[in-house]
């Protein structure tokens, strides 16, 4: 197992990279982050729309949240690699299908998220806003939302986790990620895939299993600072 | 254009029929495999000795923290290889895929619904425990015909959202070849050059099952909330 981490830790880490596209576990973090971020905005409106008081807005929305949700992830991407290039004309790389295909999913999941923590702010909040003269738009930006996101943090990294886990799927489409970079090293190395895959699953389970043990630790000092308020 | 009699002719049709079938059996095989599995993981998380307790959670935290992906690749081309020469070439004469993923899917998705069921035995009054104590039932006893068919009632609609990420679950068995959905809906695709008809039919079906799941679970919540 040491020589197999000897000969091949800087090709699971980055791939080919400097002298080819950057590849393995930075790829995959890369994404991850890559793709929690573009999803943030979208989700946040999305979210919005689902709790809005218009129905013309909340209906169509939760629709589309429970048609997506009802399809695998890789049925998303499925449709991304193929149907992506029509849509603007050139082709997208495995990569920039695989991020599209992780934004449009994650956004859905967030629009989830961003609901619970609006939802999970105090009705108070909004009616003492309303009567102080604010309009719905200015009370959601200036009063619930940013305590909502407060609350929200612990959910984001557990998304982040989710998210990271999800980019493993890249294997299927050849995008040059870490599971796909750990079986390439198992054909070239033929002999050792209890050891090659071993590693693998440790090296996803040090990445999730700190990012969860942060969000649960933020979850524990939220609680803290809302008691300490009440 | 869009055409979907391509698909009800001939091989395309009974390719995806096939497919369907592999999907709905992977489903059934891992419920029924995940749940007694998923029971004793949520015993030994709320067992009465640290070490237990221990096993249980590094049981849970070690599976749910490693994307399925890898434990479809680890369970087929690794574990394997582990096996004594004899089973080897059993497992190698039968379908080893299938036989591969069920295990993957079993692990990973009994891990999540032990927290559900956890939470599910948490919320059984503690009386209902010393009860049956009371009555002289042992330990195990007490859990398995008092505890249990009063908590899985309690997770049912949390077990039902599992139940649905499993569903979906399945989809990436196709990574070590086993012919469900997906892997049927490609080859369509491949065969046909209909690459909208074959993944139109593919979201059609994952969508109508899992809308029939979460259907069961409203139910279940609206009948429990009486």
């Amino acid at each position: 197992m040491i020589d197999l981490i000897h000969d091949y830790w800087l090709y699971f880490l980055v791939g080919r990279y400097p002298d080819g596209p950057l590849g393995g576990l930075a790829l995959t973090v890369l994404l991850a982050s890559l793709a929690l971020v573009l999803s943030l905005p979208l989700g946040l409106l999305l979210g919005l729309a689902r709790i809005s008081p218009w129905c013309a807005l909340r209906w169509p929305v939760a629709c589309l949240i429970q048609l997506v949700r009802g399809v695998p992830l890789l049925l998303v991407i499925f449709w991304a690699y193929f149907f992506l290039p029509s849509l603007t004309g050139h082709e997208s790389g495995q990569f920039g299908t695989m991020l599209a295909a992780l934004v449009a999913f994650d956004a859905i999941y967030l629009a989830e998220i961003v609901r619970a923590g609006v939802q999970a702010v105090p009705k108070g909040q909004f009616e003492a806003a309303r009567s102080l003269g604010l309009g719905y738009v200015s009370t959601m930006r200036a009063i619930i939302l940013p305590q909502a996101l407060r609350h929200m943090l612990p959910s984001l990294v557990n998304q982040f986790v989710s998210t990271i886990k999800e980019t493993s799927l890249g294997y299927i489409i050849g995008l040059s990620e870490v599971s796909f970079i750990a079986s390439q090293i198992n054909g070239l190395v033929l002999t050792k895939p209890v050891q090659v895959y071993f590693l693998l699953g440790l090296t996803y389970f040090i990445l999730c299993f700190s990012l969860s043990r942060a969000a649960f630790w933020l979850e524990r000092r939220q609680a803290r600072i809302l008691k300490a308020a009440a | 254009m869009f055409d979907p009699q391509v698909l009800l002719s001939g091989d395309y049709r009974d390719w995806l029929l096939a497919g369907l079938q592999m999907s709905l059996l992977l489903m059934g095989m891992t419920l029924l495999l995940a749940l007694p599995l998923a029971c004793v993981v949520a015993m030994l998380r709320l067992a009465p000795s640290r070490l237990l307790n221990a096993v249980g959670m590094l049981y849970i935290e070690l599976i749910r923290n490693v994307p399925l992906l890898a434990h479809f690749l680890f369970w087929y081309f690794a574990a394997p290889e582990l096996l004594p020469q004899q089973w080897k070439e059993q497992l190698y004469a039968g379908n080893i895929e299938a036989t591969s993923a069920v295990v993957a899917l079993t692990l990973y998705t009994a891990a999540y619904m032990a927290e559900d069921i956890r939470s599910g035995i948490r919320a059984i009054p503690v009386q209902q425990f010393e009860a049956g104590r009371a009555l002289g039932f042992s330990y195990l006893q007490t859990m398995r015909l008092c505890i249990l068919p009063q908590a899985l009632r309690l997770a049912a609609p949390p077990l039902l959202s599992q139940t649905l990420n499993l569903w979906q679950n399945t989809s990436i068995a196709t990574v070590i070849g086993v012919a469900e959905l997906m892997y049927q809906t490609q080859r369509v695709e491949t065969a046909s050059f209909r690459s909208v008809e074959a993944f139109a039919f593919a979201s059609a079906a994952y969508l109508a099952i899992s809308l029939l799941i979460a259907g069961v679970a409203f139910l279940l919540q609206k009948r429990l909330a009486r």
